[in-house]
């Protein structure tokens, strides 16, 4: 071993042997679960994990703009066309092209074992680290930014014009024309005042009734002749089912007699 | 522990990815293949820098990252376009081309 050589500390070695084979059930979980949100909370566990073990491997700033940049902008992103494509869009299990799931499972084998043979054959020189313990050393954002803006500006200038491009990019490809011309207040007034003869109510509806014994919602107003009036329940109880009848006393107004009153309360509902 | 390890992460995780592009339908998770293999690669990039001492694997994982979040925009944007005029995000419902 040289003098500098790196030394993995027992602290890492554990950490890394709970944090791998986590990161690689949930990247699995991408592979098999249903639906597109659990796929992407898995995607999200893994960079997160991603995140602790670049801080782990003396890339503090990395993991953050890790966390900063994939779990936060990235994901989100994701979370949010998921949002508006539907979140029960799952995928559909039929084969359109034969063989495919096989063929598809033994390439990702294949690649696997490629992979895996290359990382095992190659010789890879002794590990040196990037600052031996030092929190001053190579490894720190400073030393980055050196390299970042001496070495690499010219990159550093395209990525930013790149990602400008893709920012407009975007705006280009989700903007939609204008079919319809745009609904003002007063374009809904007019076409309300114009649907009058139709029977459209320009008030709004009356409020549920308050009573003494019950002030909810599903309770209906009576109107000035004692009789309920319907619309001032809400259209979703109503067509549910939900709506309760005027209390005994109040319905005592028209119909003169309690035992009555309710019955024709409860009428009215079976009707509603 | 060997550094080697998380170059042997990496691969897997890559791997992985790969199978997911080859395998799902639903457009939105074959691109969260995509972005698990670029994270993948990220990590073999700092496992590198750490390997050789240089910070430059680092710098180059940070552009990956800014490339990818520049892809992902885009891709998305395709997506939810795609969407729009076919009502699906498969990736088997589109083939306007095939003759």
């Amino acid at each position: 071993m040289t003098p500098g050589a790196l030394e993995i500390s027992g602290g890492e070695t554990f950490l890394f042997w709970v944090i791998a084979p986590l990161m690689v059930l949930a990247a699995l979980g991408l592979l098999f679960v249903k639906r597109a949100v659990h796929a992407a909370m898995c995607l999200v566990f893994v960079m997160v994990s991603m995140a602790i073990l670049y801080i782990a491997q003396e890339a503090p700033f990395l993991g953050v703009v890790q966390v900063v940049v994939y779990t936060g902008a990235v994901m989100m992103l994701f979370l949010f066309v998921l949002m508006l494509v539907g979140v029960d869009a799952s995928d559909s299990l039929t084969e359109t092209i034969r063989g495919q799931r096989w063929i598809g499972l033994l390439i990702g084998i294949g690649l696997a074992a490629v992979l895996g043979g290359v990382v095992g054959r190659a010789a890879f020189p002794p590990a040196v680290g990037l600052s031996g313990g030092d929190p001053d050393g190579v490894a720190n954002p400073q030393a980055l930014a050196r390299v970042l803006f001496g070495d690499y500006v010219l990159a550093m200038e395209a990525v930013g014009v790149l990602l400008v491009t893709a920012a407009v990019g975007a705006l280009v490809l989700t903007h939609r024309r204008r079919l319809a011309p745009k609904q003002t207040q007063a374009s809904v007034a007019d076409a309300r005042i114009k649907a009058l003869p139709d029977g459209v109510v320009l008030t709004p509806l009356p409020s549920p009734g308050v009573y003494a014994r019950s002030n909810a919602m599903d309770t209906p107003a009576l109107g000035p002749d004692g009789e309920q009036v319907p619309q001032s329940v809400s259209r979703v109880l109503r067509i549910r089912g939900q709506e309760r009848p005027a209390p005994h006393g109040a319905v005592v107004v028209s119909t003169g007699s309690t035992r009555e009153g309710t019955g024709s309360a409860r009428d009215e509902e079976g009707d509603a | 522990m060997d550094i080697t390890n998380y170059v042997v992460l990496a691969a897997v995780l890559f791997a992985i990815g790969a199978t997911t592009v080859l395998l799902r339908r639903n457009a939105i998770v074959v691109f969260m293949g995509v972005e698990l293999m670029l994270n993948a690669t990220n990590l073999a990039f700092v496992t590198f820098a750490r390997m050789h001492g240089d910070v430059t694997g680092q710098v180059l994982a940070f552009f990956v990252m800014v490339v990818a979040a520049a892809e992902v925009v885009v891709g998305l944007a395709i997506i939810v376009t795609i969407f729009r005029t076919r009502r699906s995000a498969s990736v088997d419902d589109v083939n306007l081309l095939k003759g």
